[in-house]
């Protein structure tokens, strides 16, 4: 006990955050998971079933009972199977603590970063990674968030030693973020803070296009290398997604048109405020969605009080693949909301299994993993989590058991650990 | 329109103003005697009276006499204008004219000036109550020729700079006199504002609320200097004390500043002449009410440029609103009985007489426009007598126009200050208007001349080919330029006006030979100037309650209504009560029962709902035009209930989401922070009626990093350590001890020798710090780790006082125990974390924790965005600690109505409490519960069914509206364009 309050105290005092939990060994025994509720992760449940899974990988998914013999078993007792979430335009390890310049490694300076990677910097062993798996988030893109070009996101699993442990699919998205239809009003001339610009947007979309097009050229030729222009090399060859940071309908049309000008198909937006009065313009262009999580405020004094909840459900009913977009004002710590986002679209208008999908199957189809990820089917990593109730509800979502490639993690946190030591002390009395 | 001057004799102009005990060393002492007169005018003398065919007389700048028979002395030099219209001139109140702008100093690096630096005067360098317009003053012709161009003969000029600016000056518009003349008055008013002088770093006030108890201080430090209590000389208290009989103006930046202002000046018997916003409008009964005396502007905006309708979408219905409301400003204040002048303040002086005729227009009555330009500016400074109106002994101050001044047509010719002739409209003496030809070299062109007495303008055509042509007329010669149709030659041409019929002159052909010419008239053209077309004003926006896109057309009534069936949330003994009515009247709980209904009361159909008590958000920062003063490490003078906005559209965000009370507090920006306001989001009601009536009082206290100012570069303002963040705990209640002590000697002195003794200075801040010894005001304290939490409670205790609440409180779970003794409540956050060092140990499961120890627990948004779903935050700690569902509940209800100390009123449903439910279509701790109705006081504030309507309203208004500004575009009028207006979101932290 005395060696274990010491670690706390040293914990306590480097603050760069030490991840609290060992990562756990790989799966060694087969197991098999019954009388559980399970959700697919694509619509579907399946009451009363059963999921087995070895060397990380689901076996068998199925009803009631199974023929298998499984060296390891676990009562569910009506509890619910969920695949992992997913959280998707996400900056979990890439700061520690906000307040605290030194922790902070998510904004580099310049315009045009392609060659900027975020993996390289994530913190596999971040506190704030390790808060989030409690809630079942399991998964996670982790993207940069500055710079015209802002440079390249990684899919992670949140259970690793280091950045490459953690690494599902490294450099997989590059992320642009479009220009703003407004700047900063100078507001000693008496400006508004925000000040629309028509001409100053048109010279940034110029700038990017002007970029885009020498990096289409610089392709043709290889002397001499320039780091930005080939980090567009699987960009410009449809070898990797590419996001597009957009919140206003002129944005998203420009941010489009223009990336497909430049020979750029596989366009997912973000955030995307306006998408709801565009759905023809998107699903022609087959364009899916991250949509601005519904905790944040409506965009204007007029727009519906309800719209950032409603949002999920106008797109959907649209016909677009949609999954939700963590960004925001405390976003890190927030990550671990992620159910209860899904959940609260839900209370406007989403059919309740239609939310899981979004933060699940919807999810890893727009990054690109559904073959590994997202649901639970056969062949797919063993990347799941069984709680209480509604994983989507705060009162049911309580975790008794989370996998991660078939590695049963750790759910405790440096807060659990918190909450029991105090608890103790209070039970001394 | 035509002037004839029978008589000019310029050189009065000179030597007319001479002072008689003067000596002159241009020659023999020369005085003029002589009298002038305007004669067969319709004369004005005020708003009410009209003397047609009258005769106006003066001599040195002023009235002699006035009237339709006027028997004129001989040395009289008469000017005939007739047909023209006489009124006195327009009198200004707020202005800088003639004043020197205010250098700011030089940078002082970056550390944040905390302490006066003018000595011998105020503690505080905003106060510049010694300070006399006249030291600076220098009288700018040009500036005088845009005012008088405007209107004005006289204008009260001061120096803008300040929260007290000094003492203005009364300076007639005379360019041909000098001070000696001009100067009407040295001291006329005293000037107020809430902006800080510009000349002065000091730091304090940094906040709107800090300005208006500063002035309050002002007033009560002035009052006990007056008695001769201070042992030091303060020159500004000796001159504000010397001048607070003047009249006093204050300028203010909006609408919510003029109500504040007009609130100070009740609470100290002083009846502040307040520079409006133009949006008075908005809270006339509130402004009626309170009875202000307003200087409103006539700064009515330009319609937007909306050509582009993605930018357009960002104009609020509110901005577009306050466009095509503007101008009928003036009518409802002057409809509402209050006592109103008009200021050029705000206005293009260009725009300045366009817009009282738009506000004409717009239905004040053109009488009630001129009292407020003229007589009442003029009483409102107690110069009555010498300005405002044509009378015998005053200021021949007067307007010429060519028609009822008021009319769309008319024009402003002359305006004559001090007996001395300024001309507005530079007319040329004889029309010329008309067609004609003219020929040169036997070239014909047709030339066509408009608008001859003023600007000309002039069309040519050579065998209908418009030939481009300049000209122009000045002192009675007409100049023509003409370009020959192969634009590369001109003839130039002048002649000297002497008949309109034919106009001879020389000059040169295209061939630039010299050659004389000839215009003769053909005819006349159409007179343009009587050709304005009727012009149409827009049709007015309904006015809503707020006056935004989701305000009410009618403002909400209290409801006699049964909701019937519900799932009830008690927060009582009773714990949840299904299938159970619920009966409101007269905005309280009347009865909770089965089966009840009465004749006449409307039913709600609740069944499958929740009804629970509204959501009760410990602290919030909406709804606030400041948050901070962090002028000072402590700031217990300034409070929240200053500054109340009630138009913030979070408040109606905020009852969406079922809150229906919420604690305003005071930033974290010092120790000691502000007083903070209890409300209800009373939407659409005006900033006094939200408040809480008859709540306890609160303040708000700060730990930790931000009043340490660890997490910005500011290093030079105590504390800087949580060391010394208790020093200041220690100091100040000390000092209120101290206080608190000296006045209760003071007030326990027999009758006799109180008289004899000198009272102690009334310090707003050790007011309130007194409050809290007392016992009479409680304690919000900001806090995040053990330590410092644990040390507020023991300085708390050795000054005998309880600490109420720790909010954020984030350590709360590792000292509950001692919180529990203390007896203090905790009101923190779900689960927010690892935003700064200080939070690197909050943990999702300190409510649970704390709850298990017995301690008042309350979940808190300090966010615009989280207080719309608090329910949702309180089914955390459902998940976070398994606290009970009907606990956890309480987190969001009842437990932070015991904290503010408003349980016996709020905070759940029980018969005699106030009707502040909402009606949730599911369990309210659900993730897919929606708050459908939300009612204060047996009102509905919030209707989720309403919203659709809604939105509909707001779609087809703001498409009228975007028309109209359309129309006015193509129509002439200017416009602005579309800048997106951001509002100010407010945490802790926010500096303002």
């Amino acid at each position: 006990m005395k060696k274990l309050i010491y670690t706390f105290y040293i914990c306590c005092i480097s603050f760069v955050g030490h991840a609290q939990q060992t990562p756990a060994i790989n799966q060694s025994k087969s197991i098999l998971i019954k009388e559980v509720t399970i959700h697919i992760g694509n619509g579907e449940v399946i009451e009363n079933g059963f999921v087995g899974f070895e060397n990380g990988k689901i076996i068998e998914v199925g009803t009631k009972t199974t023929e298998k013999i499984y060296e390891e078993t676990i009562q569910g007792n009506g509890k619910h199977l969920y695949p992992g979430f997913i959280a998707v335009n996400s900056t979990l390890g890439m700061v520690e603590i906000d307040a605290i310049r030194p922790t902070n490694d998510l904004n580099e300076i310049g315009d045009f970063l392609p060659h900027i990677r975020t993996i390289i910097a994530y913190n596999a062993e971040s506190k704030v990674v390790e808060s989030v798996r409690p809630n079942g988030i399991l998964t996670a893109q982790i993207t940069p968030r500055r710079g015209r070009i802002a440079g390249t996101s990684s899919i992670v699993q949140l259970d690793a030693w280091n950045w490459e442990d953690a690494a599902l699919k490294s450099d997989s998205g590059l992320h642009i973020f479009w220009p703003r239809t407004y700047r900063r009003g100078r507001t000693s001339r008496g400006e508004d803070p925000l000040v629309y610009d028509q001409k100053n947007y048109e010279e940034e979309v110029k700038d990017f296009n002007r970029f885009m097009r020498e990096a289409g050229i610089y392709q043709q030729k290889t002397n001499p290398k320039q780091l930005a222009y080939e980090a567009l090399k699987n960009t410009l060859s449809g070898n990797q997604k590419v996001y597009l940071h957009a919140k206003e309908k002129r944005q998203i049309i420009d941010g489009i048109i223009a990336l497909k000008k430049h020979g750029i198909e596989d366009i997912i937006l973000v955030g995307g405020d306006d998408a709801h009065l565009i759905i023809p313009f998107l699903n022609e262009n087959k364009i899916p969605v991250v949509v601005s999580r519904p905790h944040r405020l409506p965009n204007t004094d007029d727009e519906d009080v309800k719209l950032p909840f409603r949002m999920a459900k106008k797109l959907i009913d649209g016909g677009l693949l949609v999954t939700i977009d963590l960004s925001g004002r405390m976003e890190r710590m927030n990550t671990r909301n992620l159910p209860f986002y899904a959940g609260s679209f839900a209370a406007y208008g989403v059919p309740k299994e239609k939310a899981v999908q979004m933060i699940t199957l919807d999810a890893a189809r727009i990054i690109g993993v559904d073959d590994q990820l997202g649901s639970i089917e056969i062949g797919k990593d063993a990347t799941f989590f069984i709680a209480e109730g509604d994983a989507l509800d705060m009162r049911t979502n309580l975790l008794s058991h989370a996998y991660i490639q078939g590695r049963a993690i750790n759910l405790e946190t440096h807060q659990t650990k918190l909450w029991k030591r105090y608890m103790e002390k209070y039970s001394r009395k | 329109m035509k002037i004839r001057l029978f008589v000019i004799i310029s050189f009065i102009a000179f030597v007319g103003y001479g002072q008689s005990y003067f000596p002159t060393n241009t020659g023999v002492k020369t005085s003029s005697t002589h009298y002038q007169a305007i004669t067969q005018v319709t004369i004005h003398p005020v708003p009410s009276k009209e003397i047609s065919n009258g005769t106006i007389l003066f001599r040195d700048g002023k009235i002699v006499a006035l009237g339709e028979n006027i028997t004129l002395p001989k040395n009289t030099i008469i000017h005939q204008n007739e047909g023209m219209h006489i009124y006195p001139s327009f009198v200004e109140l707020q202005s800088d004219f003639g004043i020197k702008t205010t250098n700011t100093p030089s940078g002082r690096g970056r550390s944040t000036q905390y302490e006066a630096q003018r000595k011998g005067y105020y503690w505080n360098d905003h106060i510049l109550s010694d300070y006399n317009a006249l030291a600076d003053f220098s009288y700018k012709e040009s500036d005088a020729k845009e005012l008088r161009s405007a209107g004005f003969g006289v204008v009260n000029s001061h120096r803008r700079d300040g929260i007290h600016r000094g003492t203005s000056v009364l300076i007639a518009l005379n360019d041909m006199a000098d001070e000696s003349l001009r100067m009407l008055n040295t001291k006329t008013a005293q000037h107020f504002s809430f902006t800080k002088s510009s000349q002065s770093s000091q730091y304090y006030p940094g906040s709107i609320m800090g300005a208006m108890a500063l002035i309050r201080q002002v007033f009560h430090d002035s009052k006990w200097y007056a008695q001769g209590n201070a042992k030091n000389k303060d020159l500004a208290l000796e001159s504000f004390n010397e001048n607070k009989n003047l009249p006093a103006l204050f300028e203010t930046n909006n609408k919510l500043d003029v109500a504040r202002a007009v609130k100070i000046g009740n609470e100290f018997n002083v009846s502040f002449v307040v520079t409006a916003s133009g949006r008075e409008y908005e809270q006339i009964d509130l402004l009626k009410d309170m009875n202000a005396t307003l200087l409103l502007p006539l700064n009515f905006p330009k319609a937007f440029d909306v050509s582009d309708p993605v930018s357009t979408q960002k104009i609020s219905l509110g901005e577009m609103r306050y466009w095509n409301q503007a101008p009928s400003n003036p009518k409802v204040v002057s409809d509402a009985g209050i006592k109103f002048a008009l200021t050029s303040h705000g206005t293009k002086k260009e725009d300045f007489y366009s817009h009282i005729k738009k506000a004409v227009s717009y239905g004040l009555s053109p009488e009630k426009a001129l009292l407020a330009l003229t007589i009442i500016p003029a009483r409102l400074i107690g110069q009555q007598n010498q300005i405002g109106q044509l009378k015998i002994g005053a200021q021949a101050n007067f307007l010429i126009t060519d028609g009822p001044i008021f009319d769309e047509p008319t024009k402003m010719v002359e305006n004559w200050v001090q007996g001395e002739q300024h001309i507005i409209e530079k007319t040329n003496e004889i029309n010329i208007d008309g067609k004609y030809k003219l020929e040169i070299d036997g070239v014909e062109i047709d030339i066509d001349i408009k608008n001859s007495i003023s600007k000309i303008k002039i069309n040519s055509k050579k065998d209908s080919i418009s030939l481009n042509t300049k000209a122009s007329v000045k002192g009675g010669w007409l100049s023509l330029q003409i370009q020959n149709d192969d634009k590369m030659s001109y003839a130039q041409l002048n002649a000297k006006i002497s008949d309109s019929e034919k106009i001879t002159g020389s000059g040169v052909n295209f061939d630039g030979k010299s050659v004389d010419w000839t215009l003769n008239r053909i005819g006349n053209t159409s007179k343009q100037k009587y050709s304005f077309k009727e012009k149409k004003n827009p049709p007015l926006s309904q006015i809503t309650f707020p006056n935004v896109g989701f305000g009410f057309k009618v403002k909400p009534s209290s409801q006699n209504l049964i909701f019937k069936n519900a799932t009830v949330w008690t927060n009582e003994a009773d714990g949840i009560l299904k299938n159970t009515d619920v009966w409101v009247e007269n905005g309280k709980i009347k009865e909770i029962g089965k089966d009840l209904s009465a004749t006449g009361v409307n039913e709600i159909d609740a069944t499958g709902k929740h009804l629970t008590s509204g959501i009760i958000d410990e602290h919030s920062h909406i709804g606030a035009s400041s948050i901070n003063e962090g002028g000072h490490n402590s700031s217990a003078e300034v409070t929240i209930e200053d500054v109340i906005d009630p138009d913030d559209i979070n408040l109606y965000r905020n009852l969406s989401g079922g809150v229906t009370t919420l604690q305003i507090l005071h930033g974290s920006a010092n120790p000691i922070g502000g007083r903070s306001a209890i409300i209800k989001p009373k939407w659409g009601e005006n900033a006094d009626k939200l408040l809480f009536p008859g709540a306890d009082a609160f303040i708000k206290f700060a730990l930790g990093e931000n009043v340490k100012q660890s997490n910005w570069l500011s290093f030079s303002r105590f504390p800087q350590t949580r060391m010394g963040v208790e020093q200041v705990f220690v100091d100040y209640f000390q000092r209120a001890n101290e206080y608190k002590k000296e006045w209760s000697v003071y007030n326990n002195l027999s009758k006799k020798t109180k008289s004899k003794t000198n009272p102690p200075r009334y310090d707003l801040e050790m007011e309130t710090l007194v409050e809290i010894l007392n016992g009479e005001r409680f304690i919000s304290c900001h806090s995040y780790v053990q330590s410092e939490i644990n040390m507020l409670m023991k300085v708390a205790e050795r000054f005998g006082i309880t600490i109420s609440t720790f909010t954020h409180i984030l350590e709360g779970y590792k000292v509950a125990d001692i919180m529990k003794n203390h007896g203090v409540g905790g009101s923190t956050f779900s689960d927010w974390w690892a935003y700064k060092y200080e939070v690197n140990d909050a943990i999702a499961y300190n409510g649970a924790i704390m709850h298990s120890q017995g301690v008042t627990v309350a979940f808190n948004s300090d966010d615009s965005e989280m207080s719309r779903r608090l329910n949702q935050e309180a089914a955390k700690a459902v998940k976070y600690g398994g606290v009970s569902e009907e606990d956890a509940w309480k987190f969001v209800t009842l437990n932070p109505a015991k904290l503010l100390h408003i349980d016996d009123e709020v905070g759940s449903v029980k018969v005699g409490k106030s009707a502040d439910l909402v009606l949730w279509n599911d369990h309210p701790m659900s993730i897919y519960a929606v708050a459908e109705k939300t009612m204060i006081d047996g009102i509905f504030y919030f209707e989720l069914d309403k919203v659709n309507n809604q939105l509909i309203e707001i779609e087809k208004e703001r498409n009228q509206l975007i028309q109209q500004m359309v129309n006015a575009k193509n129509g002439g009028q200017p416009t602005q364009k579309i800048q997106k207006k951001q509002a100010k979101e407010f945490h802790c932290e926010t500096l303002d």
